[in-house]
């Protein structure tokens, strides 16, 4: 794609519709955003207002859709967006904002900021303004078919070993299951033990599933950059994969854009609806709970809390599924502070993960999430994203911290019931 | 003279800024709707309006934890708007107008509330004002339409609470005074971020939909 201040100009006007002008029609400035941003919070840095990341793009809403706004710009009063103000601006709409969505929540005239973010990041990637390392990391998903450069062949590897570790068959490529599992790269390349999770859970369940070849990876760097071109493509290769294999359902992976992506942003980035429907991991897992195919036995007494992925909870309703799972096997689960749709970002999504450059950034906001681990005493954190997980990690390991961090679904799985006490409900 | 600036003032300026006012903020709400959106082609897990409703009612209240100068915002806010509304539409002199333009009429409040809504209302704008200087926020978001909007709604307040106790001018001057700063917001309102007394509740709508339409009770 060729990039250029003009095609950003262009695409970003292209991006203003009737939320976004009800949204910057509606902004009084009462800068209580900011108190919902953990960039701003841990900072006290009044440029990480949520608000103020979207200024180019308010101006640009401005000039071209209102009368004032118009008269101005005809009478050379007003003042255009430059490259150097995009410049100024990329750490802003990148580096601070995962969007989170938190802002989103707060704002009492009802601006769903983040919303403005995404389409903001959209004109970021056409004027050439977006990060190195998220530019690097979506080039590797199109060309390599992974953000992480892994390969069909890293997949196979890790398929091997689970199924030496749980004597069960991984089944890959198998049309007519009914579910098709996709993963995220941080999964195959650093928790594998997620496929060995799900191979015992599902074979107790009796869900007939596959993995694809040709669709196992589900984090979309385009949805992260801001670049439904790309975003697109790399839907499309779960889609067509899906739709390949004849499944009826698409298992979206513990990764929370994986699951925004494919859920909620994919069947527009394709531009039809798909012919199978998509369920996260964990709304899976308490159906078969629910439906008593699900089991398990004993529990772990340690005391533990649920870090609440963004994407999957905030911004994707997945809210009271990891609770009831959780309640099965953690006797001693306690919540956060301000959990659920309230809760605080691990400070990595939206992309910041990716972008080297924000990294001393986001290590100083962890800040926020090590406040709410203390005021809760735990010994492990259990999540449900791959993505917050490493985040979680290397900010426990950054504050000192002996905090354990495994995955909800690996949990449930050491408490699988016994088969037979299984199969014989 | 100052007789014949009150009639015109109540008479035809007040038509003229009723019908800017109206025309305005229609055109502006339309032209915001008309822009239009795209319809998701996602699997809805729930209803958009039930959703967009929720929000619309619900935003009034902020139930996220804030800091000190969030909750100031909140507070503050609060008591300028309620008293706004209270002088407003509880006024028996603002009822008996709204009877003779509209036909519709209900009980008025006494003048004690009215005089306390007022006061607070304005207090209430002077410690947002202050803050705007002061918080660093604020500061850095703010611009010239800040302060126009703080001016217009400011203006109306302080002239009608010196009119109900006739400080500082003469009676006619001070109505005069009163109904034309009531003109000057009604006319300048649909064309600067005073246009949220409305906007507010289609951008409320929108981001309550997109809520709504994933299942998520917000």
């Amino acid at each position: 794609m060729t990039t250029s201040l003009q095609n950003g100009i262009t695409t970003l006007l292209g991006q203003i519709d009737a939320p976004t002008a009800s949204f910057f029609t509606s902004c009084v400035h009462c800068g209580l955003c900011a108190d919902a941003c953990l960039f701003y919070t841990e900072t006290k840095d009044p440029k990480y207002t949520p608000i103020h990341k979207l200024e180019p793009m308010r101006r640009l809403w401005q000039q071209e859709y209102t009368f004032w706004g118009k008269l101005m710009k005809n009478v050379g009063l007003s003042k255009p967006v430059t490259d150097e103000e995009l410049t100024e601006w990329e750490p802003l709409v990148y580096d601070s904002c995962t969007l989170c969505g938190r802002c989103s929540l707060v704002c009492p005239v009802g601006n769903d900021i983040v919303y403005m973010v995404r389409k903001m990041r959209e004109g970021m990637v056409a004027s050439g303004h977006a990060p190195e390392g998220l530019k690097g990391a979506t080039q590797r998903a199109i060309e390599l078919g992974s953000p992480m450069g892994l390969n069909i062949n890293t997949l196979k590897a890790q398929i091997k070993h689970a199924e030496k570790d749980t004597g069960l068959t991984v089944p890959l490529d198998v049309e007519g299951a009914d579910y098709m599992l996709v993963l995220s790269s941080a999964e195959i390349a650093d928790y594998p033990e997620i496929i060995g999770a799900v191979a015992r859970i599902f074979k107790q369940a009796n869900v007939s599933w596959t993995l694809a070849s040709d669709g196992f990876e589900g984090t979309n760097s385009g949805i992260q950059i801001g670049s439904s071109d790309f975003a697109a493509e790399l839907v499309g290769r779960i889609v067509h994969a899906a739709e390949r294999l004849k499944v009826k359902y698409v298992i979206s992976p513990e990764c929370g854009h994986a699951f925004t992506a494919l859920r909620w942003e994919g069947p527009n980035l394709i531009g039809r609806p798909y012919p199978f429907k998509v369920i996260h991991i964990i709304e899976l897992l308490d159906e078969l709970r629910s439906s008593g195919r699900l089991k398990t036995e004993g529990v772990d007494e340690t005391r533990m809390t649920f870090h609440d992925p963004c994407q999957m909870v905030r911004r994707g309703g997945v809210i009271e599924q990891p609770r009831n799972l959780m309640h099965m096997v953690a006797p001693n689960f306690v919540e956060m502070p301000e959990p659920g749709v309230q809760n605080w970002c691990c400070g990595g999504g939206g992309g910041v993960s990716a972008n080297h450059r924000a990294e001393p950034l986001r290590i100083q906001v962890f800040s926020r999430k090590k406040a709410q681990l203390d005021s809760v005493n735990v010994k492990t954190i259990v999540t449900s994203c791959s993505n917050c997980r490493t985040m979680l990690l290397d900010g426990l390991e950054n504050n000192h911290m002996d905090v354990e961090v495994i995955g909800l679904t690996e949990l449930i799985a050491e408490h699988l019931a016994d088969k037979q006490e299984g199969s014989a409900a | 003279m100052e007789q014949e600036l009150l009639l015109w003032v109540r008479g035809t300026g007040l038509q003229i800024a009723a019908a800017v006012f109206v025309i305005g903020m229609v055109y502006r709400m339309l032209h915001i709707l008309m822009l239009g959106r795209k319809k998701s082609l996602a699997a809805p897990r729930g209803s958009e309006w039930s959703g967009g409703l929720r929000t619309m009612w619900k935003r009034s209240f902020v139930t996220t934890k804030l800091s000190a100068r969030g909750n100031f915002t909140v507070v503050a806010g609060f008591i300028f708007h309620i008293g706004f509304f209270i002088t407003l539409f509880f006024l028996t002199q603002h009822i008996d107008l709204f009877r003779a333009v509209l036909g519709l009429h209900w009980p008025a409040m006494p003048r004690g509330v009215i005089d306390m809504a007022a006061v607070l209302s304005i207090a209430a704008m002077v410690a947002l004002l202050v803050h705007r200087f002061i918080d660093p926020v604020k500061r850095l978001l703010s611009d010239y339409q800040d302060y126009l909007s703080w001016i217009l709604s400011f203006l109306p307040l302080l002239t009608g609470f010196m009119l109900l106790r006739e400080i500082g001018f003469e009676y006619i001057t001070l109505l005069t005074m009163h109904i034309a700063s009531v003109e000057l917001l009604l006319v300048i309102a649909p064309f600067t971020k005073l246009a949220h007394m409305f906007s507010t509740f289609i951008a409320r709508w929108y981001n309550g939909a997109v809520n709504g339409f994933k299942g998520i009770e917000i």
